[in-house]
């Protein structure tokens, strides 16, 4: 038990160390790219600009493209219901572990 | 002159490798109309046997044990969670994870297919990433074929008896790795290049895409490790019952 929280812990940090260190590493990159960029390889390719022949149905709604700050925002939405089934749920089967543990104590007192 | 000629020769040709490089996408997603309408349609076809019966094995694994369903929701929430986070990568830019090996080793690749799909629907839909008319070729690569080989890597490991985590890190680490090189594939066979073909705009679309992931699938397989650690501790039965 103790020895996996140490597993986890020790990759956790790494997971960290992996996303923080590039951001470091590579002062002055963008990280932005953006699906552009995809685009922009195709056209590469092509020797051509290419026009997509559909646009996404929420870009045609609204009549633009979706503003950076409402597309993270969505992001965030998709991270946060994600995030709460698996604490819910982690939660859910924690505690459970808790109750399972307390009852098979006494039964083993006894015997 | 000739050094100065020399020089400045060098100094285009490493120009040019810069911009070469640069422009390197974060989208793992096939952009919403890039594909022919036949491929389009190609990919969708190609996906429906899996998603049916993706379906089915749902309802059938639920009848059999319905306390399945929360690890169920809980490998769905993981793919959401991981497909929403756009990580720094050594190249520059940034992409996103998969998450669907996890459901390939506890469900296998037909039912993670579903789950896959769900993400790739709300992507398309809320967040113009990805799109509808690719929603085929991007359902194969991520929810399919990515699965698939972790599904395969995990099976196989499984029965060489390596060791549990050194088999669930492979085994989500080089099937989101695949995810990439099958949108690169998708990708090639719509642009050809004109010289060399197919196979010269893979190699191509490869290094855009699956330079960027190498580090993020490293960062896949880790998690995934991790969230596997808290089911064998906290939900022994179920994975017993899935026999994970």
């Amino acid at each position: 038990m103790s020895k996996n929280k140490k597993t986890v812990i020790i990759l956790l940090v790494i997971v960290a160390l992996m996303i923080v260190v590039p951001l470091f590493a590579l002062k002055g990159a963008e990280f932005g790219g953006s699906d552009d960029a995809g685009s922009e390889m195709i056209s590469e390719i092509q020797g051509e600009e290419y026009e997509p022949w559909f646009t996404p149905v929420l870009e045609t709604a609204l009549g633009g493209e979706l503003p950076g700050e409402i597309e993270s925002l969505i992001f965030c939405v998709q991270t946060g219901i994600g995030v709460g089934i698996v604490a819910f749920v982690m939660g859910r089967l924690v505690e459970r572990k808790k109750w399972q543990d307390k009852l098979e104590q006494p039964e083993t007192k006894k015997a | 002159m000739l050094k100065k000629k020399e020089k400045l020769s060098i100094l285009a040709a490493a120009l040019l490798m810069i911009f070469a490089v640069a422009p390197v996408s974060n989208a793992m997603h096939v952009m919403e109309g890039f594909l022919p309408v036949s491929h389009c349609i190609l990919w969708i076809v190609i996906c429906i046997p899996f998603l049916v019966i993706g379906v089915l094995n749902i309802k059938k694994l639920l009848d059999n044990n319905r306390k399945t369903l929360t690890i169920l929701a809980l490998t769905g929430a993981f793919v959401f969670v991981l497909s929403s986070l756009k990580i720094p990568s050594v190249t520059g830019s940034c992409s996103h994870m998969t998450g669907t090996g996890l459901g390939a080793m506890l469900f296998g690749p037909c039912i993670t297919s579903i789950l896959g799909i769900i993400v790739l629907v709300f992507q398309a839909i809320l967040l113009a990433h990805g799109g509808l008319t690719t929603l085929g070729a991007n359902c194969f690569s991520m929810a399919i074929a990515g699965p698939i080989l972790s599904y395969l890597i995990y099976k196989a490991l499984k029965k060489a008896n390596v060791n549990k985590k050194v088999t669930v890190f492979l085994a989500a680490c080089l099937g989101d790795l695949f995810t990439y090189c099958v949108t690169s594939f998708e990708l090639a066979i719509a642009y050809p290049s004109e010289v060399g073909g197919i196979g010269a705009s893979m190699v191509k679309f490869l290094g855009v895409f699956a330079t960027t992931q190498v580090p993020l699938a490293i960062i896949e397989g880790v998690l995934t490790v991790i969230i596997v650690i808290g089911l064998e501790t906290y939900a022994k039965d179920e994975l017993k019952s899935l026999n994970f």
